[in-house]
């Protein structure tokens, strides 16, 4: 049967949906919600509690319902719905929930977004308080944000009665919203949640985007100059037996269903309230048909008038009583009504009535989620029963029922009150606009607070179906347990009972459980007992609302050379080298890896290859002071390097530990060109930046990074020469003319103005050709191109890998981990003795000056064919491995077959490495085999560097 | 329908004032002070304890933090103390008689670049050595461990493989605090909330010999500083420095879901840590904010990008939703290794800088910290963490090869 | 989400900026001088307080510029933005 009132309403009749719920499909129209749409089809229940699994129904009509959660499967599945804040669309598929929701791993198309914005003065709520700030506000001509959760504009003003300069409220918002749209720098956002309150007016808004696919929505990060917070208050529950069973619902949320969405909730309908709000409830539940036999009210005398308005509409008003307890099964029958003495307890005889619907107003309170989440204070105001809030933190206000003002007169004289002050404040002068006259709304008298309804028999410890959280099944019993126990803290309750945090986050339970609590703490009033911490979001968002883009490919950018296309056409391997993709190894038909890694060394030791080492971190050093500057910072002196040179430096961290290393060529008196580590460039440039501005500002130096502006090729190999001499014609590249560690400009070949070093990271002659980055294919084709002839071969950083291993140059990251000093990788000879810099006093510590540190030492596998895992650990021989712990010795590196050596080798680091040179160690691994190898050196290949003229 | 959760007890702890003199003084009721009362009384029937706590009892970062307990570090010295702490866990919820809801059901440590996969052999060799269970586990493996991370070669950053503990897990915190509680309490340990220590009593040679509170003068035969972020603000008050920085952590909750996630899934690199609490919410942690900060809060930006990540690696939780967020406050070394023992101040001890592994370390941190205070010298577990190191730069860096050692 | 004055570039979200600890740290003249212990203190030690903090940050997503910011560390409330170089008593000239 339905409940849909033949008139009234915001719903759309002419546009009805059709939507299904627990596989049953139903009728509703545009503009409901999915609780309206099943009220109206007269479905209350929702699904069954999570622990008792007691049914459960729709209380409220917005994001404070305590348990009306469903599983949305269509338009798109999504776990945890409110139904209350779904909005209806044709077609939608829901089911009801046990208090917890299902992941479904189905492709999600959904996109969503981010928008910053800044503004003057920011209205959250557009209530009439929130929309007369805003209105205020906007003629001041700043810039105002408005935002509202719902999809209208109006909160309570649009399922009410009451009317504003004469005229229906609805028709006052439309008004209202009129002339907040002629103002150029007013925008209005609906759908739109505000749901964290950061520092420095930070607030984040989710706006839902249901016509977009998937639903996909967008997040607002608003930064305020002023806010004025009307949130409104949320309507709390009672503490009575059966309070939990469908068909009790909260009194605002019964007349938002009759008004806004013209449906009845309810046939026969009882209101319980401790205040005057409920009774306009009652009036128009009686308006629209149906029966009110009684209306409770704890208060002994209720104000006369509406007393006298109540009996006029054939309700009796039961004062100075309470609702004891409910009857039905899968919903209300009827109510037991009992009267209250001064001091709270039951007395006279029970009443049952018969009904289907109770409404239930506890009292009201203010909404100060987001005021607390931007560290306002929060005071009891006993006069109100209810938390208000108390000092600002920030540039903040509030008004309107958000701050216990519950009149619709105070309402709209605060909002236009805060939100003109706001204007003025953000540098908007403007004057309060006078507040138009309205009716139907006045001021409450004081209402009469009850926490905690006796039960008809028993005590605290047994009333089990009085429930103070329904989501999470706890009652008053389980409050009484928790004091029981010794619990004294709000905070330590909350966790024994696990009151406040279910998927409401107590938004309408959280003060009626701190009324239980002092009550049964023996509080005075919740105001000794305080609240609990409110902590964002607001209400729920997804984690993909959160994400926005920064998903997928977008989630990390992804650096690639100029050259990059051409290692893709290739079939490159690649590997994520910090944010780069740089090539591994290039495959031939058939080649693994090892084949690909062993050819691509071989020819760049024994004919010749080349490389993209563009990724190398670039940095010009530029200034008279330059030298000195690297002097403090490299551990070797750079200030004497002749023009034309390079070096190759190391970089410590105060603490001496190594942090990077690289060749700096002097390409001027005061310009020096310095390479780092491809993964450490950003993090080089800031610490040379950090040392130069807060240290030795006097120092005339600066530093560009130019890593982008130059490509770099390798070509390496003995017969590097005879390509280098093709490509640039004309060069001398004579090794006389062209000595080790210097650097020459040149045009190549092609046209192309270069940059060319002579250095190795391989131990091979070998030449770094760098041109401007826009040139580096066609500087990576020339290259090609002339050593053709040579069968030039292309290899990526597998190889480099192992051809600097071979020659124990480490890979800083890889074979040192930010405990290694320079003199562990046996590179004393690059410390200078008579220079400061960055580092040295770090030596002589007690702990790096010790010499049975762990040093990089090389090692050969005693099984020529045997690979070592890298970070394999080592033990000294005889060392049982299972008698834990067993000592380490330390950890290989680095391990690679070498096609030059014709066999396994590794790097690691090894305690007192240096004096084990010629020792066994051993490789306990994964598989349960011990591997012995011997400790060298760590320089295996051509130790004496013949190779390195060619 | 979900387990319902184990009831607690019906009784956990009283509510004394304090006395006039204790002959150790806790400084903080966090899980370390707790359990520091806890084995002083038990393993050194030291009882005259009091555990002062300037708000309520175990309301700073062991309500506050993601719950995850492993021992697999990469240094000796720190796998050898939370390997200690793993075990004390086995034993604890039958020694405490409280379930707090440990569940061993393993962390992986996703490696997502060539060196994550040498950082993760050389810690699974080196706990291997060190006696704590460790195992390599390759994409496929990963996948069949805990089929909704997207192991798929076409992301941003593929999963190369993950190291396993398979004695990791998870516990309840609350419950492991109330159970360390009300055993320290029914020793005759005194737990006093809301009493803030505000400096400190000393005698003509230096000596701590007590404590002065927000409710009055204290005095201690030793005093014990367990005050996590808060701590250097005390020792400031004796002008010894230590070298702890208080940042803030965040963390969040989802709602209740259906199980999907078995284990506890850890990725420096990709930065997540996430896994299913009993009820069935998702519980995740986010980056530590870079700034000093003792607000309990951190930058939102901090959980967009923890959203960013954790959808990287768990497509399945795009429309999942965050329900709570919050913060703490770690106190972090210049090494992310704690500090334990004996200070210059006589008779004051510290046990600090946790940094993101002090949930975990709970058990052992109060078991060696105990043994620290009732003997006046470190504990030898605890030696390695000394201040000295500082000076003598043998630091034990956690840093060095693992990034974030949460 | 800080909003930090920069100096030079005017106020901007804390993304754009690198923090870089406690301001006014100077590198020792003669770091041979120090005992370990100095010399451990200058490089690990710094102040932790809970109240104001005088720190340095970065502008590294604009100007590139170090200063100093004395910043509340409970509220996050910014008092005073002043160059690298300056010390906080200097600092009204240039208060955010």
């Amino acid at each position: 049967m339905s409940s849909r009132l033949p008139t009234g309403g915001r719903v759309d009749r002419s546009a009805p949906l059709r939507f299904t719920f627990d596989g049953v499909e139903y009728p509703g129209l545009s503009g409901d919600t999915l609780a309206s749409a099943l009220i109206a089809n007269g479905v209350l229940t929702v699904g069954p509690s999570l622990y008792r699994e007691r049914p459960r129904g729709v209380v409220t009509a917005g994001v404070d319902d305590p348990h009306a959660l469903v599983q949305l499967e269509r338009p798109q599945n999504e776990p945890m719905q409110l139904a209350t804040t779904v909005e209806l669309c044709d077609g939608l598929v829901a089911t009801g929930l046990q208090g917890r929701g299902r992941l479904e791993e189905e492709p999600d198309e959904a996109l969503f977004d981010k928008t910053y914005l800044h503004t003057d003065v920011l209205v959250v709520g557009a209530g009439p308080a929130g929309l007369a700030a805003a209105l205020a506000a906007g003629r001041s001509g700043a810039r105002v944000v408005l935002v509202d959760d719902q999809p209208e504009l109006g909160g309570a003003l649009l399922g009410g009665r009451e009317e504003i300069d004469g005229r229906p409220g609805p028709a006052w918002v439309a008004e209202v919203r009129a002339e907040l749209e002629t103002q150029p720098e007013t925008r209005v956002l609906t759908r739109a949640t505000a749901i964290g309150y950061h520092d420095r007016n930070y607030v984040l808004v989710a706006e839902r985007r249901p016509d977009r696919p998937g639903g996909g929505g967008r997040l607002w990060h608003l930064r305020a100059r002023q806010v004025v917070l009307a949130t409104g208050a949320h309507e709390r529950p009672l503490v009575f037996a059966g309070n939990d069973r469908p068909g009790v619902m909260a009194a605002a949320a019964v007349r938002t269903y009759l008004g806004r969405y013209a449906v009845l909730p309810g046939r026969r309908a009882v209101v319980f309230t401790t205040g005057d709000s409920a009774y306009a409830t009652a009036l128009e539940l009686a308006a629209a048909g149906a029966v009110v036999p009684a209306l409770v009210d704890t208060r002994p005398e209720p104000p006369a008038a509406l007393v006298e308005a109540a009996r006029a509409a054939g309700i009796e008003v039961l004062a100075g009583s309470a609702v004891v307890g409910t009857e039905g099964e899968e919903r209300l029958t009827g109510v037991r009504v009992s009267a209250l003495t001064d001091d709270g307890q039951l007395t006279g005889a029970v009443q049952e009535l018969a009904c289907d619907l109770l409404a239930v107003s506890g009292g009201w309170s203010p909404a100060v989620h987001l005021w607390s989440m931007a560290r306002g204070t929060v005071r009891y105001d006993e006069a109100l029963a209810a938390f208000v809030p108390d000092r600002a933190a920030q540039d903040v206000r509030t008004a309107g029922s958000a701050r216990g003002r519950h009149d619709l007169a105070g309402c709209l004289t605060e909002g236009l009150t805060a939100g003109a002050e706001a204007a003025t404040a953000a540098g908007f002068p403007v004057e309060v606009p006078a507040t138009p006259s309205c009716t139907g709304d006045e001021p409450p008298a004081a209402p009469r607070p009850v926490w905690l309804v006796p039960g008809e028999s028993g005590d605290p410890s047994t009333w089990r179906d009085h429930f103070v959280d329904t989501q999470r099944d706890a009652t008053v019993a389980d409050v009484h347990r928790a004091v029981r126990a010794g619990m004294r803290s709000v905070e330590h309750i909350k966790r024994y009972t696990t009151i406040g945090t279910a998927h409401d986050q107590g938004k309408s339970c959280g003060v009626a459980a701190i009324g239980v609590i002092a009550q049964l703490l023996g509080a005075r009033s919740p105001g000794e007992v305080g609240t609990t911490t409110y902590r964002g979001p607001y209400v729920p968002v997804s984690f993909a609302l959160l994400a926005g883009r920064e998903r997928g490919p977008l989630f990390d950018p992804v650096r690639t050379t100029p050259v990059h296309p051409w290692h893709v056409r290739r079939g490159a391997v690649f590997e994520n080298v910090g944010q780069w993709h740089r090539p591994r190894y290039y495959p031939r038909p058939g080649e693994d890896m090892d084949a690909a890694v062993l050819r691509e060394c071989r020819a760049a030791r024994e004919g010749v290859a080349m490389m993209d080492a563009s990724t190398l971190g670039k940095i010009d050093v530029i200034g008279p002071d330059a030298g000195v500057f690297l002097d403090r910072l490299y551990t070797n002196g750079f200030a004497k390097l002749p023009v034309g040179s390079a070096r190759y430096g190391v970089m410590c961290r105060a603490d001496g530990m190594v942090f990077d290393d690289g060749v700096t060529v002097r390409l001027a008196p005061d310009h020096y060109y310095l390479t780092t580590t491809t993964g450490n460039a950003a993090a080089v440039l800031d610490w040379m930046e950090e040392w130069l501005q807060t240290e030795w500002p006097e120092l005339r130096v600066s530093c560009t990074s130019v890593t982008e502006q130059w490509t770099t090729v390798a070509v390496v190999g003995p017969r590097s020469r005879e390509v280098l001499a093709a490509l640039a014609p004309g060069l001398d590249v004579s090794n006389e003319a062209f000595p080790f560690m210097t650097v020459r400009h040149t045009e190549l070949a092609n046209g192309l103005p270069a940059r060319i070093c002579r250095i190795s990271f391989s131990g091979e002659l070998s030449y770094e050709v760098n041109v401007a980055g826009w040139y580096g294919l066609a500087l990576w084709e020339a290259v090609l191109a002339y050593g053709a002839h040579a069968g030039i071969t292309p290899y990526g950083t597998e190889t480099m890998h192992v051809l600097r291993a071979e020659k124990g140059y480490p890979i800083v990251g890889q074979d040192t981990d930010g405990t290694v000093t320079p003199q562990d990788l046996g590179m004393s000879w690059i410390v200078a003795r008579h220079k400061d810099f960055v580092g040295r006093r770090s030596f002589a510590r007690a702990d790096t000056s010790r010499v049975d540190r762990k040093h990089l030492v090389g090692l050969l596998p005693v099984d020529r064919a045997e690979l070592l895992p890298e970070g394999a650990q080592l033990v000294a021989p005889g060392t049982d491995v299972t008698a834990v712990p067993a000592e380490s010795l330390g950890h290989v590196t680095s391990s690679y077959r070498s096609a030059a050596l014709g066999r396994t080798f590794a790097l690691a680091l090894v305690r007192g490495g240096r004096d084990r040179i010629g020792d066994t160690v051993l490789a306990p691994l994964p598989d349960g085999r011990t591997v012995a190898a011997t400790v060298t050196e760590p320089v295996l290949f051509d130790p004496k560097g013949t190779r390195r003229d060619g | 329908m979900p387990d319902q959760l184990p009831e607690h007890p019906d009784w956990l702890w009283r509510t004394p004032d304090p006395k006039p003199s204790y002959d150790v003084v806790v400084v903080g009721a966090g899980g370390h002070g707790l359990a520091t009362a806890y084995y002083l009384a038990r393993n050194h029937g030291i009882t005259n304890v009091a555990v002062l706590e300037r708000g309520w009892l175990a309301g700073g970062n062991m309500a506050r933090n993601t719950t995850i307990i492993r021992s697999n570090y990469l240094c000796e010295e720190s796998a050898a103390i939370y390997e200690h702490a793993l075990k004390l866990w086995e034993g604890l919820p039958e020694e405490l008689e409280y379930d707090f809801l440990f569940s061993q059901r393993g962390v992986l440590n996703l490696a997502h670049t060539l060196q994550d996969v040498r950082e993760g052999t050389r810690r699974v060799g080196a706990n291997r050595l060190g006696g704590v269970d460790a195992e390599w586990l390759d994409p496929d493996e990963v996948r069949a461990f805990c089929p909704i991370v997207n192991t798929s070669p076409n992301v941003r950053y593929p999963v190369l493989g993950a190291t396993l503990q398979p004695r990791a897990g998870i516990a309840k915190h609350d419950h492991v605090a109330w159970a360390l509680a009300r055993k320290a309490d029914a020793y005759g340990v005194d737990l006093i909330q809301n009493c803030e220590v505000t400096g400190f009593v000393q005698d003509r040679d230096g000596r701590v010999v007590g404590v002065e509170t927000t409710r009055g003068r204290i005095a201690a035969g030793r005093v014990a500083l367990a005050a996590a972020g808060h701590t250097s603000t005390l020792t400031d008050l004796l002008g010894l420095r230590l070298p702890i920085q208080s940042h803030p952590l965040q963390a969040l909750v989802s709602e209740l879901l259906e199980p999907v996630h078995p284990t506890v899934v850890m990725s420096n690199h990709v930065h997540v840590y996430v896994s299913q609490a009993h009820k069935g919410e998702l519980v995740m942690g986010a980056g530590i904010d870079s700034y000093n900060g003792y607000g309990q809060r951190g930058s939102f930006h901090q959980i967009e990008h923890q959203m960013a990540a954790a959808l990287e690696l768990f497509p399945i939780f795009a429309r999942a939703h965050v329900l709570r967020t919050w913060g703490g406050i770690v106190d972090v070394t210049p090494d992310a290794s704690p500090i334990i023992g004996p200070t210059p101040v006589a008779n004051l001890f510290v046990n600090c800088g946790w940094g993101t592994g002090g949930f975990k370390a709970t058990p052992a941190s109060g078991w060696v910290y105990a043994d620290t205070i009732a003997h006046g010298r470190p504990h030898p577990l605890a030696a390695p963490f000394a201040l000295e190191r500082f000076t003598t730069g043998a630091l034990i860096d956690e840093h060095g090869a693992a990034a974030v050692a949460h | 989400m800080l909003l930090i004055a920069c100096p030079w570039c005017g106020e901007r979200d804390e993304t754009e900026f690198h923090y870089g600890g406690q301001a006014h740290v100077a590198y020792p003249p003669d770091p041979e001088a120090l005992t370990d212990a100095e010399w451990g203190e200058y490089l690990f030690v710094r102040a932790n307080p809970k109240g104001e903090f005088a720190e340095r940050w970065v502008h590294g997503a604009g100007c590139r510029r170090w200063f100093n910011v004395v910043r509340h560390t409970v509220t996050h409330d910014i008092t005073a933005v002043y160059a690298a170089g300056q010390q906080p008593e200097d600092r009204n000239g240039v208060t955010a």
